[in-house]
């Protein structure tokens, strides 16, 4: 099963090797990649109040603009970040293509097509469901894309004191999260040498239950395996002992102030601008 | 410093077998011996090995008697028992090498100055020349069981317990592996205990041979001792153990080419239309029997690869041949295999059924027919055998292919009841399939796909696990497949069960498929001979 990653397994040892469980690799160690995990998930937070509070283009826009300067910041590799999240724009003009249909219908009309009809103002507020939308998700991908699982599991050990057993289970979990793809892969090969993929609606079903099931077996019996491993290595005994100490610097005061101020001046110039349009209470 | 392991009417039985899996048994294994531990398939070397580390889970069945390590029950939590397990993906912890390396050792409280000095102490005991950010998802299975190496040596343990720990990785790569493994055990004087199927493999390097049987142990004793005493000898035989430097078990792997007048594979082999021309087969390409599949200018790859994992990749498949897919591991053989069995799309070329085959299909690539159509032509045993198990119990596993092929309702049975006989089977026909030993679900695999008597039988290392004689009864349904006119491709190791069988080598990326005569002769003179081979290559 492990054929490709064995060939890329060749190693040079001195560069560091792309890890391919992460979904957009870091090739810049940068200071923002260097805090903490959990200033990483405040500054996604903080950001992410500063387009939420309000469905207008300003603020929203303010907060996406400021992302897309703090991108080479962040230290992924851009390129692959556009192959792998091309999704994101596309999901967010869907969104987008629906409010211009279904919004109120205010101001001149612009399109005019029997049942397709849009306003500036049902096209505003598409504009404006679409730059919230890329505004909301694209800190929180980017930064968690800058999160090794590892860090992580220590900061929310050592700050936010979450049980040590739990966390390192889920963490070491979830490196065999990535293995079910390829499982899946292999079983629904091996019900097709075996003769039960295809046919009729119920027999694609009964053999559907019966991969699962099977993945449900494999998965069961690799999560064993590893609990052994963990177990036969001391796991669960008291007094464990932190290689790594997650801390706080300097710059992780610096990158949450930024954070804060974006959004603080994202809520400001809607308010500033006229378009503040918030989602509860008022109108 | 090491500890000694005494069991005194040790046993354990799984919470859902009437059976006890180990045991029950009286041991005495001396502080810093190193023991080699065999026995049939399915004796419970591997239960053994999970109670000494203390690791089985007390829910899921139930011990008798007592096992103490240095005279106190097991406790993996003193951390003085290093386990390494068979399967090299399952060990792996975290995804930096230098946090799994450290992981034991975060466990035992040890100080962090200590912990960072000991990391890259240990990796480079073990020979991995990487950084510690290094990501662990990007290791080869060799490098994965040195790293779990690694993890123990950094302990220091007082005992390590490993269980086949070479299995899993190519055979160039074992000899390594197993360097590695003595010099953690020298590092840490510890006592050891391995359990292995090569025996030439470990035999010159360990003190003590335990031989465990289904009742306990059946011989205990230096190596010398243990294989040099003429009455152990039929015994060692009736466990399967490969009993090195016998004549007799170098005739078994050999089958077909001198086969004893009582051994299995002899009748079938010489009742088959093409027993003489089969065992020259090393000397070239055979133009007996009907071409069935033919690959032209193949090149393979993982669906969703951007670039091959093997091209240039030229032969026909033709009726009672066998053709072996070697090379060391990464080279592309199981892709190539699942390509051939049209599972996956070719990547660039062809593969062709011809006439015979494709029994006026109207595609002739296999690729394009519906799974009902091609499952009773060409049968695809995985490498990993569990994914490959559809029903509840071991004869509706076995009942399922001739079923779903239209056979009727008695020969479908005295197919049933044949190959259980042959695969040594009979008495789990009602087990359920996912509860079998490691050895024994890879036979069962095989002998579900041979059910249905496809023409074409494509196998990833059918042969994995198997002791002597489970390895005879597998040669023995390949021979018989074969006499009767189907096409054999098998990617394997094991050029004991290649030469066995009459395959002429196809070799990917790399030259291990040297020249096929050479190692027809190592494996007649040793049944591990290859384990000499060459050092190891994938790192």
């Amino acid at each position: 099963m492990s054929a490709l990653s064995d060939r890329n397994a060749t190693a040079e040892a001195a560069a560091p090797v792309h890890d391919p469980g992460q979904l957009i690799p870091v090739v810049r160690s940068t200071a923002l990649v260097r805090c903490n995990p959990l200033t990483k998930i405040a500054v996604a937070l903080v950001l992410m109040i500063g387009a939420l509070l309000s469905i207008d283009l300003v603020s929203a826009g303010v907060v996406l603009a400021f992302t897309f300067l703090g991108l080479p910041a962040s230290g992924l590799d851009l390129r692959a970040a556009l192959r792998r999240l091309w999704f994101l724009p596309a999901g967010a003009l869907l969104a987008a293509w629906g409010t211009a249909i279904l919004a109120e219908k205010t101001g001149a009309v612009v399109v005019d097509l029997g049942p397709i009809l849009m306003t500036t103002g049902s096209l505003e507020a598409a504009a404006a469901i679409f730059v919230r939308a890329l505004a909301l998700a694209t800190p929180l991908i980017v930064l968690a894309s800058t999160i090794d699982p590892r860090d992580l599991a220590d900061a929310l050990i050592q700050h936010v004191r979450l049980p040590e057993v739990v966390v390192i289970s889920v963490l070491a979990a979830g490196r065999l999260l990535g293995l079910l793809v390829s499982e899946w892969q292999v079983l629904s090969m091996a019900r097709r040498a075996r003769g039960v993929a295809g046919g009729s609606l119920a027999r694609r079903t009964a053999s559907l239950f019966g991969g699962v099931f099977v993945l449900l077996v494999v998965s069961i019996r690799r999560a064993t395996t590893l609990a052994m491993a963990m177990e036969g290595r001391a796991f669960g005994r008291p007094g464990r002992m932190w290689r790594r100490r997650s801390t706080f610097g300097a710059r992780d005061l610096v990158v949450v102030a930024s954070a804060v101020a974006v959004c603080v001046l994202a809520i400001v110039s809607a308010h500033a601008l006229g378009t503040w349009n918030p989602i509860i209470g008022s109108n | 410093m090491a500890l000694p392991i005494t069991a005194r009417g040790y046993s354990w039985t799984h919470a859902d077998r009437d059976a006890p899996a180990v045991g029950p048994l009286d041991v005495d294994i001396p502080a810093g011996s190193t023991v080699l531990l065999l026995g049939p398939s399915g004796a419970g070397k591997t239960t053994l090995l999970h109670a000494i580390a203390g690791v089985l889970p007390s829910e899921s069945g139930e011990a008798t008697g007592e096992l103490l390590i240095g005279g106190r029950s097991t406790d993996p939590r003193r951390g003085d028992t290093g386990l390494v397990l068979q399967d090299p993906d399952s060990q792996v912890i975290f995804s930096r090498v230098g946090d799994d390396v450290a992981f034991g050792m975060e466990n035992l409280g040890v100080p962090v100055d200590d912990i960072e000095a000991r990391i890259p102490a240990s990796l480079s005991a073990l020979g991995l020349d990487l950084r510690e950010d290094h990501p662990t998802a990007a290791l080869s299975g060799g490098q994965k069981q040195r790293l779990a190496l690694a993890g123990i040596h950094a302990m220091s343990p007082e005992v390590i317990v490993l269980d086949e720990p070479t299995a899993n990785i190519d055979p160039d790569s074992a000899p390594g592996v197993r360097d590695a493994i003595l010099a953690v055990r020298a590092a840490t004087s510890a006592t050891m205990i391995v359990v292995e199927h090569r025996v030439g493999l470990w035999l010159e390097h360990v003190d003590t041979v335990i031989v465990l049987g289904r009742e306990g142990v059946v011989a205990q004793g230096a190596p010398g001792e243990v294989f040099g005493d003429p009455e152990l000898a039929e015994v060692l035989r009736e466990c399967g153990i490969w009993v090195p430097e016998d004549p007799e078990a170098a005739e078994l792997r050999s089958a077909g080419r001198a086969p004893r007048p009582d051994s299995p594979a002899h009748s079938v082999s010489e009742s088959g239309p093409d027993a003489g021309v089969r065992n020259d087969a090393q000397t070239g390409p055979r133009m007996q029997g009907e071409v069935l599949l033919r690959a032209r200018s193949l090149g393979v790859a993982r669906p969703g690869a951007s670039a091959p994992a093997a091209t240039g990749i030229d032969f026909d498949i033709r009726t009672g041949g066998a053709i072996g897919i070697v090379g060391p591991n990464g080279a592309g053989k199981s892709t190539t295999a699942l390509t051939l069995a049209g599972l996956i799309p070719e990547f660039t070329g062809e593969v062709l059924a011809e006439a015979g085959l494709r029994d006026g299909a109207k595609h002739a690539r296999p690729y394009r027919w519906p799974s009902a159509f091609l499952a009773p032509r060409i049968g695809m045993v995985f490498q990993e055998p569990a994914h490959q198990f559809l029903t509840a119990s071991v004869a509706a596993e076995l009942a399922l292919g001739p079923r779903l092929a239209g056979w009727s309702t008695e020969s479908v049975e005295s197919r049933v009841a044949e190959l259980l006989e042959v695969l040594g089977l009979g008495d789990l026909a009602e087990a359920h399939p996912q509860s079998l030993s490691g050895g024994e679900k890879r036979r069962l695999s095989v002998a579900a796909m041979l059910a249905p008597r496809p023409a074409v039988l494509i196998v990833d290392e059918p042969t994995f696990g198997q002791d002597a004689l489970t390895w005879a009864g597998l040669v023995e349904l390949f021979l018989d497949a074969l006499a009767g006119g189907s096409a054999v491709v098998a990617v394997s190791h094991d050029h004991g069960f290649l030469d066995a069988i009459g395959a002429r080598r196809f070799a990917l990326g790399g030259s291990e498929g040297a020249p096929a005569g050479a190692s027809a002769d190592r494996s007649a003179r040793r049944p591990d001979a290859h384990d000499e081979v060459r050092g190891e290559r994938v790192e």
